[in-house]
């Protein structure tokens, strides 16, 4: 097997007295789209706020594309390659549909600041061309046509895309959504996971999917990864997942010799 | 390859120079008005990237403004003979252009060196408390240039030179506009708007959001900083008490006034802030005013601020600020 492309060994964060992950290990292969799942406060955001450096490991290794991105800043990993939606969405409010896309292409600018000062040569070129590769992602994600509305007028769905479409424009390798069926109707949540599988296909990245939602989840992911009390429970293809007697116990309780749950 | 905007600034420059050879007629009085208006013109597009594009609040611009004064009237102080000497072959006009351009330039860079060393460690800062530690870094410069002999202490520091003209004034007044639009009409500046809207989400595009903000609070002190150093050559006398916190205040009233983030309301809440405590003065001699009501208007901090919480309760977001930052959820 190749090498992974997102690698978690043994990882472990302490808050205080509190094991909020601990000893999980997951790794996750290029162009792969893998879902972590568990009830509520079992750790899956502490995760993707792992791997997205908002924290940093207690000990155990991160490691992307074999380098170890453990406790490095957002905005350095981010230009590693490792792109992420928010659970509770947060785009750039006071910015145009488009100006959200736009901003994401700044990392990518070959032109500093001295050139946005005084308008340099070659200046004109780049904002070019970032308008029109900025453009054409709004356009695939049926943006195109409110482009130059305010994004806080948007509806949900149309919010959520936006914040994909953005994290789309830092060209990741591997993007991580944060609940993103959260808040959404039976025909959102399908066209949800159309998106999510055409976002794989289409920019060739690996997807990891936070969700509470089942159907999503079962419905798109190749292999789940089941969170409970920090602690991995349970990782294996859906049909395994659905019918695993560990993470039946997690989210229904199971009444085992009298100690209910 | 020339572009619009760029012709736009040379025309307004040459504009400028126009207009500025007809600065003779104009009356002393009226003189130093424009004059003042142009410079807090400098004054307030720069805070405005600062407390209005990045979100910050900065309440030391005046002590940021005082190092470029100081700065640049030392150089044209202590630098004048060998340097004039120097420049003398080129003919006066062109040997004191080139000599005020340094000073100028000396007076932004010295006050952006200072925005540079105040910014690293205080936008660690956010809110109230970046706010105060700028405030405290407005009053050290005071309490420094207080002792520092060689700048006149607190009997203050007197510029034989007045280089300043109209023309300077504005010319720098339309460069900087024009630097400060180009910056966040860029892709580039536009990361200065997500440092204000969202650092999380900013940081998640890849933006390191520290930088933006030290790069926010440097070019706007080097912007005070020149307006420092015009302000020095045009009065003649600078003394540190003239950049205390209340200057700071009148500059954030500006930003405040004409809508965060927005040039144009800036530029315009400069105007008028500039002009109003002169109004007030005139109508507080009125004759037909009753005497409390004169005596209450010729304090001009009583009607500002009874203008900025009228404005405050009915137009939060400034005269022209438009789509402003709004309210995080947590």
């Amino acid at each position: 097997m190749s090498e992974p492309l997102l690698d978690l060994r043994d990882v472990t964060v302490q808050f205080g007295g509190l094991k909020a992950v601990s000893g999980f290990n997951f790794s996750i292969h290029h162009h792969e789209l893998a879902g972590l799942i568990g009830p509520n406060g079992a750790g899956k955001t502490t995760i993707f706020n792992l791997i997205t450096g908002v924290y940093r490991p207690t000990s155990g290794s991160i490691r992307f594309e074999g380098k170890s991105i453990a406790g490095k800043k957002p905005y350095l990993i981010t230009k590693r390659g490792i792109a992420r939606t928010f659970q509770n969405i947060r785009l750039f409010d006071s910015m145009s549909v488009f100006d959200n896309v736009r901003a994401a292409f700044n990392m990518h600018l070959r032109h500093g600041i001295a050139h946005a000062l005084w308008r340099g040569r070659g200046l004109a070129a780049e904002e070019a061309r970032i308008e029109e590769q900025a453009g054409e992602l709004l356009d695939i994600f049926h943006l195109g046509e409110v482009r130059d509305a305010s994004c806080a007028s948007l509806p949900y769905g149309g919010q959520r895309r936006l914040e994909i479409v953005r994290a789309l424009a830092t060209r990741p390798k591997l993007i991580l959504l944060d609940e993103p069926a959260a808040g959404m109707n039976p025909t959102e949540k399908t066209e949800l996971m159309d998106l999510i599988r055409f976002v794989q296909e289409k920019f060739d990245i690996a997807v990891l999917l936070v969700e509470h939602d089942m159907r999503v989840v079962m419905g798109i992911c190749e292999r789940i990864a089941v969170v409970d009390y920090g602690v991995k429970i349970a990782e294996g293809p859906a049909s395994e997942i659905r019918c695993n007697q560990a993470v039946i116990r997690a989210y229904l309780g199971v009444d085992d010799g009298g100690s209910a749950t | 390859m020339f572009e619009r905007s760029k012709a736009i600034l040379l025309i307004a420059i040459a504009g400028i120079f126009a207009v500025s050879r007809f600065s003779s007629h104009i009356g002393p009085y009226y003189y130093d008005i424009i004059l003042s208006i142009g410079i807090n013109i400098i004054l307030a597009v720069s805070l405005n990237l600062v407390n209005g594009y990045t979100g910050q609040f900065s309440l030391g611009h005046a002590g940021f403004m005082s190092v470029g004064a100081y700065a640049a009237a030392s150089f044209t102080t202590y630098a004048a003979g060998p340097f004039l000497r120097v420049l003398a072959p080129l003919g006066p006009f062109a040997s004191v252009t080139i000599f005020f351009g340094l000073a100028l330039s000396i007076g932004g860079l010295a006050a952006g060196i200072a925005g540079l060393l105040v910014g690293i460690p205080s936008l660690r800062l956010k809110g109230d408390y970046l706010a105060i530690v700028t405030l405290g870094f407005g009053e050290i410069i005071k309490v420094v240039i207080e002792n520092v002999d060689a700048l006149g202490g607190a009997r203050g520091f007197s510029v034989a030179s007045g280089y300043t003209n109209l023309f300077w004034v504005y010319a720098m007044a339309a460069v900087t506009i024009y630097i400060v639009l180009n910056l966040v009409n860029s892709t580039y500046g536009h990361g200065f708007l997500t440092v204000r809207d969202d650092e999380i989400a900013a940081e998640a595009v890849g933006i390191n959001t520290t930088k933006f903000k030290v790069l926010a609070f440097t070019l706007a002190a080097f912007f005070a900083g020149i307006a420092g150093g015009l302000y020095a050559h045009f009065k003649q006398y600078i003394n540190p008490e003239g950049f205390n916190f209340l200057k700071s205040v009148d500059i954030v009233t500006m930003v405040i006034l004409g809508g965060m983030g927005s040039t144009t309301g800036v530029v315009i809440a400069a105007i008028l802030l500039t002009i109003l405590p002169e109004w007030l003065r005139w109508l507080s001699e009125r004759p037909y005013l009753p005497h409390w009501l004169g005596a209450l208007l010729e304090n001009r901090m009583i009607p500002y601020s009874l203008l900025l919480i009228l404005l405050m309760l009915t137009r939060p977001q400034g005269l022209f600020g438009g789509a402003g930052p709004k309210p995080k959820k947590a």
